[in-house]
């Protein structure tokens, strides 16, 4: 059994100028101890994918479909129902770990609540708990820093607050919504280390949401590639590596500037995102697409096998013209 | 009473600041305020209320000082607004008529409330634009002497200047815009600090763009986006205050009167039945400073880049 | 955080030293003194009695007499019209009235203000809502000296349930009219100050961490939400305190409670200079004391400002 699966998800927003969608009939499962990454353009509509799934959209969105976990319904479930998943089975790190954490209450009593609510641990124990947690995450003299406020960190210590906190109940799914996109460079690099480090000792699966090719490469087993709210590619990330089917993910690939390049411009993918507030009718990318034929504008592809190991894409355009 | 939508203010503040002027900056902001159908509304409410208030003495049978013998002392049975009589509003306890005195007290008011929030505006923009320009110490200092004042209980203050100084309009209107500078000024100095530093600024100065053409292109517009909306809200604030003080007494002197006199009145004979001296004079009032609060809301919105 | 004080209380204390000389300048500028405007006195008794006042005495000598004795004794000096009473008897009749509609008024501000905004804040685009709304836009255009009639007009003309004024010790039927009329403008104020703070903090990434955590809503609402909500509205107390005051002296007038405001314009009629001295810096004192103590909430709740 999967640990997770997502069939014909839509998420849709309620905004003065009209209904915006923002995901389309999303559908991906993920197995146990994997990492999953899930790549595209801001506006993509991969952080809303998690946030619908989760039960953590704005007041004025909703989500239709089918989540289930361990194979249990979860969409849409009560709020109340939904507490007893969040943190302790899937606990989630977002992007901007400046304005992720709470700049008015201590990192004690962030951490320490999650324990207090969850597990009903005494104040101290769960002190203790969430101390052992900075250590796990490297975060130095941690038994004195966990009395200090957010502002007091620094950037890539208050991701690994973050870490350490989503943490604390051992959650079987971690959601990771663009966790280094924030941060320098270089601690880039050592949160995604952490990460990975941490995914194994835990043994626990990840949902890494990024736009950074770079960091889906090294660290995840399976990539779906999203586009205007829609599945345009979906395998093994070696394997979508190796040979890219979709002129979306072609683009992507191109577009990382590589050293070993003799060629000195940078490529781009011409055009902008599209306008999610337009009925979606035909292929997301066809306005953008350099294949593009007369059905990508009328009919919207659906995924189908690419090749054998559970590598699927959505083109009309048959992969051989691609390659 | 004045600090009404302070916070608000400052966000647009921000949001101008970030994405600086466009060309159409004024143009859109039009659009987008006939487009808010409450503050085209209530602007054009407020244009009729101040047109009435000029050619109303025209329609007008009584003056404000001519005393209705008939009526007075027994306003509750002679002086009901009427046709007939020519008292549309009908008369006070001292038989005058409170048409011509509503037509007076909206001048007055208006007058002291437009003045009031010009001396106010002129007074924060320099203190603040200058606090901001110099920064640094100076600035330190100047904004400290702003704090300071600002947790002084002001209306005493001003009583006093009144009492020591004598009562006349003139008096009310500085001492009330002399007051009321203190806000105006802390966010023309916010908004000065902002755009001293900001990027658009800086790229026009390395392209060679003279100082002059920065102040007028870049800085002014961005400056009278707020310094308009401001002033705005600031004019029923000081409405407001003449109003509270007229209404103890000690604003607005006879003959002369306002709105805060006239409510005074009205609220003091409420017990004899003659209501219409309280209401109408207070439906003018009610009124116009709805107007002003909505323009003020829609002006902000209109020139505010973010709710675009 | 002490240092935070510290530099606070280095900001109250200069205030009121110039409250203090300003009122006091403005005083001895003023054309003619307290006893030159009743008829001409003989000039030898005039003399003595300024000398009794110490009115012969150089102005900055009369200044730091007067302070010291304000900080010494707190002794506001004598009344110059009512010769038989000191400003610390008007002040100590007064002051007790004041104090205690005025404490109402701030309760009532507060304690209706915040949850109404924040009701409607939580519950955003429901009935609740558009009548929070609705009443704080409306409130704003009825200040006290509106509301107070308004209210004599409907609960003792009308009704018949309210005395139309007087005090009577502080009973609570003469109290509700003037707390009504006192806090409304400032209840929708602060009813309006913490919607839209509220509905800005609802919208925050911590808030989305928050409900991530699985944690249940009355715990987001009292830790996450509340604290960083109330932070304008702290922001706020401290020129509604102002307001209150101020607006006390109407109350005083119109439903004859007696209060300070009563003497200050009564004062102000006589040119009973040494009443509104003794008020103005009351008062005043009064309203520093109050902007420390919210800045220091402020501070209190706001972990970045404890430099």
């Amino acid at each position: 059994m999967s640990l997770i699966d997502v069939k014909n998800l839509k998420v849709e927003f309620e905004t003065a100028d009209g209904i915006v969608s923002a995901v389309n009939n999303v559908n991906f499962s993920m197995d146990e101890g994997k990492i999953l990454a899930i790549v595209g353009e801001s506006g993509s509509g991969k952080s809303q994918t998690v946030f619908g799934m989760t039960g953590l959209l704005d007041h004025n969105g909703s989500a239709t479909g089918s989540v289930k976990f361990e194979g249990k319904e979860i969409l849409n479930l009560s709020n109340q129902k939904l507490n007893q998943i969040r943190a302790e089975k899937i606990a989630m790190i977002f992007q901007d770990p400046m304005t992720s954490l709470n700049p008015y209450v201590r990192v004690s009593e962030q951490m320490t609540e999650v324990l207090i609510h969850h597990q009903g641990v005494s104040k101290s124990d769960a002190l203790k708990q969430s101390i052992s947690m900075l250590d796990a995450v490297r975060i130095p003299d941690a038994s004195n820093r966990i009395r200090m406020y957010p502002h007091e960190f620094s950037g890539g210590m208050r991701q690994r607050v973050m870490i350490a906190m989503s943490l604390l109940c051992h959650p079987k799914l971690l959601i990771a919504d663009e966790p280094t996109t924030a941060l320098d460079v270089t601690v880039q690099a050592q949160i995604m280390k952490l990460l990975a480090d941490l995914q194994k000792d835990f043994g626990m699966s990840i949902i890494l949401i990024t736009h950074d090719l770079g960091v889906v490469a090294g660290s995840s087993d399976d990539m779906l590639v999203m586009y205007g709210g829609e599945i345009m590619e979906i395998g093994k990330t070696e394997n979508i590596y190796a040979s890219p089917t979709h002129p979306y993910t072609q683009g992507l690939m191109s577009a990382v500037p590589r050293l070993d390049d003799s060629e000195e411009r940078l490529v781009t993918i011409p055009g902008n995102p599209p306008n999610m507030m337009k009925a979606p009718e035909g292929c997301p990318f066809a306005p953008r697409c350099n294949y593009s034929i007369d059905k990508c504008n009328s009919e919207s592809p659906i995924l189908v096998k690419a090749s054998n190991d559970d590598h699927f894409r959505a083109c009309h355009v048959s992969k051989e013209k691609i390659l | 009473m004045i600090v009404a939508n302070k916070g608000k203010i400052k966000t647009m503040a921000e949001n101008l600041s970030e994405s600086g002027p466009g060309r159409s900056l004024w143009k859109d902001a039009r659009m987008r305020f006939i487009q808010n159908k409450a503050a085209t509304i209530s602007l054009f409410i407020l244009l009729s209320i101040v047109l009435f208030s000029f050619i109303g003495p025209y329609f007008a049978v009584w003056s404000y000082e001519q005393i209705d013998w008939n009526a007075m002392g027994s306003a509750a049975r002679v002086g009901m607004p009427s046709i007939e009589s020519g008292h549309y509003f009908g008369t006070d306890d001292l038989g005058r008529d409170l048409y011509s005195r509503v037509i007076q007290g909206t001048q007055i008011s208006l007058m002291v409330g437009v003045l009031g929030a010009t001396v106010a505006v002129i007074v924060g923009t320099l203190y603040g634009a200058t606090s901001g320009y110099l920064g640094g110490k100076t600035d330190q200092i100047m904004m400290r002497i702003v704090d300071i004042l600002m947790s002084i209980p002001y209306m005493f203050v001003l009583i006093l200047l009144l009492v020591v100084f004598g009562r006349s309009i003139g008096m009310l209107f500085i001492g009330i815009g002399l007051l009321s500078w203190l806000d105006m000024s802390r966010i023309v100095r916010g908004q000065t600090l902002n755009l001293k530093n900001k990027e658009f600024i800086e790229a026009a100065r390395v392209t060679g763009v003279s100082d002059f053409k920065i102040i007028t292109r870049h800085i002014v517009p961005n400056l009278l986006g707020i310094v308009a909306v401001y002033a705005t809200l600031l004019v029923p604030g000081i409405i407001l205050a003449e109003s509270f003080i007229s209404f103890l007494g000690l604003g607005v002197q006879e003959p002369s009167t306002s709105w805060g006199a006239l409510i005074k009145e009205g609220a003091g004979t409420i017990s004899y039945d003659t209501e219409w001296q309280l209401l109408f004079p207070l439906a003018f009032f009610v009124v116009s400073l709805f107007c002003f609060y909505f323009i003020g809301d829609g002006l902000r919105d209109a020139l505010d880049p973010k709710e675009r | 955080m002490i240092n935070y004080i510290i530099k606070r209380i280095g900001i109250a204390i200069p205030t009121l030293l110039i409250l203090i000389a300003v009122s006091f300048y403005l005083m001895h500028a003023a054309p003619g003194g307290p006893f030159t405007s009743e008829r001409p006195l003989p000039p030898q008794v005039l003399a003595n009695i300024e000398a009794k006042y110490g009115l012969d005495q150089p102005i900055w000598r009369q200044m730091f007499n007067y302070l010291w004795g304000v900080i010494t004794e707190f002794d506001f000096g004598p009344s110059y019209k009512y010769h038989d009473r000191t400003v610390n008897e008007i002040i100590g009749h007064g002051f007790p009235i004041t104090l205690k509609y005025g404490f109402w008024s701030f309760i009532v501000a507060v304690g209706v203000g915040i949850p109404l905004g924040a009701i409607a804040a939580i519950r955003k685009n429901t009935w609740i809502d558009y009548l929070a709304v609705g009443v704080s836009i409306g409130a704003q255009v009825l200040p006290n000296f509106v509301m107070a009639p308004l209210l004599i007009i409907v609960f003792t003309l009308w009704l018949d349930w309210l005395p139309g004024g007087g005090w009577n010790g502080g009973a609570w039927q003469y109290l509700v009219m003037p707390v009504i009329a006192l806090s409304t403008s400032y209840m929708a104020s602060i009813a309006r100050i913490t919607r839209s703070s509220m509905l800005e903090v609802l919208n925050t990434n911590y808030i989305r961490t928050a409900r991530s955590k699985g944690l249940p809503t009355k715990v987001i609402f009292f830790r996450h939400v509340l604290k960083p909500s109330l932070l304008p509205v702290i922001s706020y107390l401290g020129p509604a305190f102002v307001g209150l005051i101020t607006g006390s002296v109407l109350i005083d007038i119109y439903f004859s409670t007696g209060g300070m405001g009563y003497f200050f314009v009564n004062a102000a009629f006589n040119r009973d200079y040494s009443v509104m001295m003794g008020i103005t810096i009351v008062v005043g004192s009064l309203t520093i004391l109050f902007s420390l103590i919210a800045d220091l909430l402020y501070a209190w709740i706001d972990p970045k400002i404890r430099y």
